[in-house]
């Protein structure tokens, strides 16, 4: 039955794929989605948002996922992205993580190797965190203290994990002749980290750093074996912490997971641990793999970042089709750099010309819309981001633009007639590029002359938008950027974006933001260990980015994502901005 | 009835343009042991009339009318498989220009080989035995190891000889050599001519051989047949088409006999223009507009086709001139400008 | 007849210094010109908001810092002698021949490319079989039937099959056969031919048939050409005069010639397919060479991309060889000097 369904579907879809689709209907309309607990789950939009789809605790069955790409690496000390730190779980376990399932309250830590949430000292410089006892490594060894330890000095090394987040490099009182533990084997490393006993670990922070517990739910404390770490070849052979370890691992092709039987479920009860069998394909065709995706083939899409343009064209006018999908706003921002390196952008009116003549709509609509795309930004941090606060400091009417206070601007700035500059973008991203005309069209009404010039993706950091020297000499104006969060609350979302003291020669994600105001404010509000105290602080860093007129927002993004066929237990999760991988479980 | 007798043989074409009548009404007849020269131009449709007696135009666009009497069986009525049968066996052909008429890929004795065990069931050995023994015959040097050359590897004179060979390899009891030494440079070109002689007298096979050139067939033949346009307009003993020649056509052939006393490109007594097309043959007699004595017939050169009417020994001559003129012309003007010197 | 041999070998290898001197060119020289610096190179390969440290650490590591030419040496070096490689718990001694780790996932090159030929050869034996079988039949029948309704359809379904990309065909094949009907598998399908020969060719079927069908048009259309200009020929009159039955005349006389051709292109289509059908592979999701070289080129992989790319040239160098030889062969006018 349920088959029959999804091959009605594909058919709809391969008919629509010749005929480029004439409007909804037909397809599979009635899919029973039995679950265990024998409560039937209809499907309908955005059902997994809100509330656990399809509940279930059957266990068994093999999941099956593909990625378009593949992992940066699947070692827990190299690795950055949302979707590894999100699938990782199943093979290793961190102090802490985000509570699993639906609603505002993924977005809290809660402990999972730890017993409890990290206990700071009265000066915010200490972090304590106690380790639950009766945990294995998959060979049976016990999990202690001094294995999270290791790990996380293990990834101190960026020569040899260039990839992973740098944040406890940065936080922690490293010893200055500290180089890791491969070139300096013997270092005493106690002034960041120390073991007093086989259950504690204790990590000395240079200053203090009041988002500790979510720095921490970050794989780089997931334990690694000293004895069983091979450097860079580790990713080959990952020792498992987690419910599942590797069984298979091809490097670019496709890993399998099967169950650890040294995982004790009385230590962990946030992973259900559904399916027998977890099996990844690697860089699948990505139109192909949202057809399979539709078909059935597969289970999950492990990017999460949501179907690919020809898809959507698909399921978006199916009503049976899209009502297997949900289309979440996600922490990443589109936004545009307003570079104040070469003059007159220099001057904070001509920026806010630029922040005043540019057409919000038409630039939601290069970016996809309202349902592929996003909803349109008027400061910085994504509502999913904890205490945000929505403002808006360049309103102008319908969102559309306004000449006129672009004008004032222009004179206030000294170029009442206007000027030239030019705006990067990544060739190869069709939005960026719809973007950057958008901007076009909307600044010449204002007299702003834009020159665009698109760049690969690959080097587009390293050598061009990201690059100080050219951007300056070659007079570059704007530049077409996004920006996902690593954790939700401000210091996650904005730290990497606004911070100036971030700025390097090449590879930047920021080069326009640069204001001691907000550097200032970002010490204040890193330092400050109320939550609530806090959250307001990183309100005052957003708006002062958008007073600098530095950062043009364009939209807060959402994603189309699609639950796959016979999945059970789906549920879209805040912190990690896609569905809640450890829940899954298959019919 | 003779070994060889064609009887009214037409072979047109059909085409987009209209039809091409390439044979138009062919009468002739051969025995063993004898040699008929036919002699035209290119276009004159003697090549067609050759592929004809073979069978080639069967199962293709040609649409063939008449008969031809082969050792008392017709042939135009037989089936493409039977007259397959015949082909290589009771009649051969040897082609003009043997490098392009011999595949390139396969060795002499392979193609040899090959005609000869398409006929006879014979092992590959016993058929390469045969194969050396032919291109001793046809005076090859060396034939034991000749035979596994390729084409390309064989001087012109030598490609015709295996050619020869080729054709003879079943001794067919009809041999239609087409522009046999075209290719080949004088010397080359009468050991050939004696040896297909030598041949012809050992197999004792009807021969026939085509050629726009008279000098070529003036030793070896006992007949000549002259056609233009499809038709045959002069046919009789070969003493008589030499010594005493009747139509104006023949007259202009002759004149163009390449002679070793004279420069290749010299021709006496050239024929004007170029010959007609076969779609659209000039009314009346086809020679008419080439015709240096056309008006000499009060007009009926253009509106009446002339009978292919006898003078003596069976001497066939196609011209509206009365025969009287056509012999006061021949003794009076041509054969003094022939004979000079 | 070995010195042509040896000749050709020669010049196959100072082709492939060259081409490896050019890849590395377009890889370091125009990033130069344009600004670029073994740190701005370097944050190709490090995660996002990496520190200047990291990218500071990994130009050393891949030695962005020494001169382009002392590079390229580093990289003939591997070749010929082989390569250590730092894995931070310790060395690995790389073989010759070496052609360095990936720049991204540190993998060695060589054992990724060997183990990739599998899949690729696979697929390219299986749809050359299909294409030269399919393409020449149809391409004789047409040329044997001029102007026949057969030769119209299949003419014109051959300019279809030239002018559709594979990634075309090759999505609206699967989202039909595999998702539609279910009569295939899905995308990504790939099982060793030692491990289950019949799974093997069930999950290539589709594959092969959609690139036979890319390379079948050409063949036709070509073996069409061929043969009505061979069936003109004075010898296949030669052949009938001989008695010869009409079948034997098309294939032992009129395609024998008309393959000499279709034997040069085949040899080129073919070597360079084994170095990596790129779009089959992507659109399939098939893990083999072409695949391998699209993600290095999309990551900018460098030892991934140089591998590859020599790899592939070698198939080329080593099947035009192998036409040559197998010209001389087929025709006896072609002499090696």
């Amino acid at each position: 039955m349920r088959r029959k369904s999804a091959l009605a579907g594909a058919a709809t879809a391969a008919l629509a794929l010749v005929l480029s689709a004439c409007g909804g209907g037909g397809g599979g309309t009635q899919q029973p989605a039995q679950s265990a607990s024998g409560a039937a789950a209809q499907p309908a939009a955005d059902a997994a948002l809100t509330q656990v789809y399809n509940p279930s605790t059957k266990k068994g069955g093999t999941l099956k996922a593909a990625h378009s790409s593949d992992w940066d690496s699947l070692d827990p000390g190299d690795t950055y992205y949302g979707y590894s730190f999100n699938f990782g779980r199943f093979y290793w376990r961190t102090l802490t993580m985000y509570k699993p399932g639906p609603g505002a309250e993924g977005n809290t830590v809660i402990p999972d190797l730890a017993e409890s949430l990290g206990e700071p000292s009265a000066d915010g410089k200490t972090w304590t965190y106690k380790i639950k006892s009766g945990l294995k490594f998959e060979d049976g060894t016990p999990i202690t203290s001094k294995d999270v330890a290791y790990a996380v000095a293990r990834s101190f090394d960026k020569e040899t994990f260039p990839h992973g987040p740098s944040y406890l490099n940065e936080l922690l009182d490293w010893p200055k002749d500290f180089k890791g533990v491969y070139k300096t084997p013997d270092a005493d490393y106690s002034s960041a980290i120390e073991t007093p006993d086989d259950q504690t670990i204790v990590f000395h922070l240079k200053n203090p750093f009041a988002s500790m517990d979510y720095v921490v739910q970050m794989p780089m404390t997931a334990p690694v074996p000293k004895d069983k770490d091979t450097g860079a070849k580790y990713r080959e052979k990952v020792v498992s912490s987690g419910p599942y370890k590797f069984e298979t691992n091809e490097i670019g092709k496709r890993f399998t997971l099967v169950r650890n039987d040294q995982w004790d479920p009385a230590t962990d009860p946030n992973r259900p641990a559904l399916p027998d069998r977890i099996e990844v394909q690697l860089n699948v065709n990505a139109d192909d793999l949202d057809n399979q995706l539709i078909a059935g083939d597969i289970h999950l899409d492990i990017p999460g970042t949501g179907l690919q343009p020809a898809a959507l064209g698909k399921v978006l006018p199916d009503p049976a089709m899209k009502a297997r999908t949900d289309n979440p706003v996600i922490p990443r921002l589109w936004y545009i750099s307003v570079i104040p390196d070469n003059p007159p952008l220099d001057n904070v009116e001509c920026r806010k010309a630029v922040m005043f003549a540019a057409d919000r709509v038409a630039n939601q609509t290069a970016y996809g819309g309202p349902v592929a795309g996003g909803d349109i930004a008027t400061n910085v941090m994504p509502p999913p981001i904890v205490g945000q606060e929505k403002f808006d400091l360049y309103q102008t009417p319908e969102n559309k633009g306004d000449v006129e206070k672009a004008k004032q601007a222009l004179t206030a700035c000294g170029q009442a007639d206007g000027f030239e500059t030019t705006m990067v973008y990544r060739a190869d991203r069709p939005r960026e590029k719809a973007l950057a005309e958008a901007m076009q069209q909307a600044l010449a009404k204002a007299n702003i002359k834009l020159n665009l010039k698109g760049f690969p993706a690959s080097s587009y950091f390293s050598d061009y938008a990201g690059n100080v020297e050219y951007v300056k000499k070659n007079n570059i104006g704007l530049a077409g950027h996004g920006w996902g969060s690593d954790w939700p609350d401000g210091y996650g979302f904005m730290q990497a974006i606004v911070d100036s003291r971030t700025i390097r020669d090449a590879g930047n994600y920021n080069l326009s933001v640069k204001s001691d105001k907000v550097d200032g404010l970002i010490d204040q509000a890193s330092a400050e260990l109320d939550a609530t105290a806090r959250a307001k602080l990183w309100v005052e860093v957003d708006k002062a980015v958008m007073e600098d007129a530095s950062l043009l927002p364009v939209v807060w993004a959402k994603a189309l994502l699609m639950r796959g066929q016979g999945v059970t237990n789906i549920a879209y999760n805040e912190g990690q901005s896609m569905y809640d991988y450890i829940l899954l479980g298959v019919e | 009835m003779s070994f060889l007798d064609v009887k009214d043989l037409k072979i047109h074409f059909p085409t987009d343009d209209g039809l091409v009548r390439s044979v138009d009404g062919l009468t002739f007849s051969l025995e063993r042991g004898r040699t008929l020269g036919i002699v035209g131009e290119s276009g004159s449709g003697k090549s067609v009339t050759s592929l004809g007696i073979l069978g080639l135009h069967k199962g293709g666009r040609a649409q063939i009318s008449g008969e031809i009497w082969l050792d008392d069986e017709e042939l135009v009525a037989m089936s493409a498989e039977q007259v397959r049968r015949l082909r290589g066996k009771k009649m051969a052909m040897i082609f003009q220009d043997p490098l392009s008429s011999m595949h390139p890929y396969y060795s002499v004795g392979h193609q040899i080989i090959e005609a000869y065990r398409i006929h006879h069931d014979v092992s590959k050995q016993v058929a390469r035995k045969h194969a050396i023994d032919l291109l001793g015959r046809v005076g090859i040097p060396e034939p034991a190891r000749r035979v596994d050359s390729y084409p390309h590897e064989f001087s012109g004179g030598m490609r015709q000889r295996a050619m020869i060979a080729m054709a003879l390899s079943c001794d067919p009891e009809l041999l239609i050599a087409d522009e046999p030494t075209t290719a080949l440079d004088v010397t080359v070109q009468a050991q050939i001519l004696d040896l297909m002689r030598d041949l012809q007298r050992e197999f004792n096979s009807a021969l026939i051989i085509i050629t726009h050139d008279l000098g070529v067939v003036a030793e070896l033949s006992d007949d000549i047949l002259v056609m233009y346009a499809g038709k045959c307009v002069e046919y009789g003993k070969a003493d008589d088409i030499f010594y005493q020649p009747e139509h104006p056509y023949t007259w202009g052939l002759l004149g163009s006999m390449p002679r070793l006393d004279r420069e290749p490109t010299e021709r006496l007594l050239p024929i004007k223009g170029s010959p007609p097309s076969l779609i659209n043959v000039p009314p009346g007699c086809a020679f008419h507009p080439r015709c240096p004595y056309a008006e000499r017939t009060e007009g009926r050169a253009s509106t009446e086709v002339p009978d292919l009417a006898p003078t003596e020994r069976g001497h066939l001559v196609r011209c509206h001139m009365p025969r009287t003129e056509r012999r006061a012309l021949w003794e009076n003007e041509i054969k003094p400008v022939l004979e000079t010197q | 007849m070995l010195t042509y041999i040896i000749r050709r070998f020669i010049g196959a290898i100072a082709m492939l210094i060259v081409i490896s001197m050019v890849t590395f060119g377009i890889f370091f020289v125009v990033p130069q010109w344009a600004g670029s610096t073994p740190e701005s190179l370097a944050s190709r390969y490090v995660g996002r908001a990496a520190t200047e440290e990291t990218v500071a650490l990994v130009a050393e590591r891949l030695g962005f810092n020494d001169p382009v030419i002392v590079q390229y040496g580093r990289f003939l070096k591997g070749i010929f002698l082989g390569a250590e490689y730092d894995y931070g718990a310790g060395v690995e001694h790389c073989p010759a021949p070496c052609l360095g780790y990936s720049f991204i996932s540190g993998q060695p090159v060589w054992p990724d490319l060997i183990d990739r030929m599998p899949v690729t050869f696979s697929l390219a034996i299986g749809a050359a079989i299909l294409w030269v079988v399919a393409g020449v039949s149809v391409g004789v029948i047409s040329a044997l039937r001029r102007g026949s309704f057969f030769d119209r359809l299949s003419m014109g379904t051959a300019l279809a099959g030239v002018s559709l990309p594979i990634f075309f065909t090759g999505m609206v094949s699967l989202v039909v056969f595999s998702y539609g009907l279910g009569w295939t598998p899905p995308g990504g399908s790939w099982t060793d031919f030692t491990e289950n020969p019949a799974q093997w060719a069930y999950n290539l079927l589709l594959p092969w048939i959609t690139l036979a069908f890319l390379f079948a048009a050409t063949y036709a259309r070509l073996t069409r050409a061929g043969m009505l200009d061979t069936m003109g020929e004075d010898y296949i009159r030669t052949a009938r005069a001989k008695g010869l039955r009409e079948r034997d005349v098309v294939v032992k006389h009129g395609l024998r010639a008309a393959l000499t051709p279709i034997l040069t292109l085949f040899g080129i289509d073919f070597g360079l397919l084994i170095g990596g059908a790129i779009l089959t592979e992507t659109t399939y999701t098939l893990p083999g060479l072409g695949q391998f070289a699209i993600l290095a080129i999309r990551n900018q992989d460098l030892p991934q991309v140089m591998g590859v790319v020599l790899f592939a040239a070698s198939f080329v160098v080593v099947a035009s060889l192998i036409v040559d030889l197998l010209y001389a062969w087929v025709d006896p006018r072609v002499r090696l000097s």
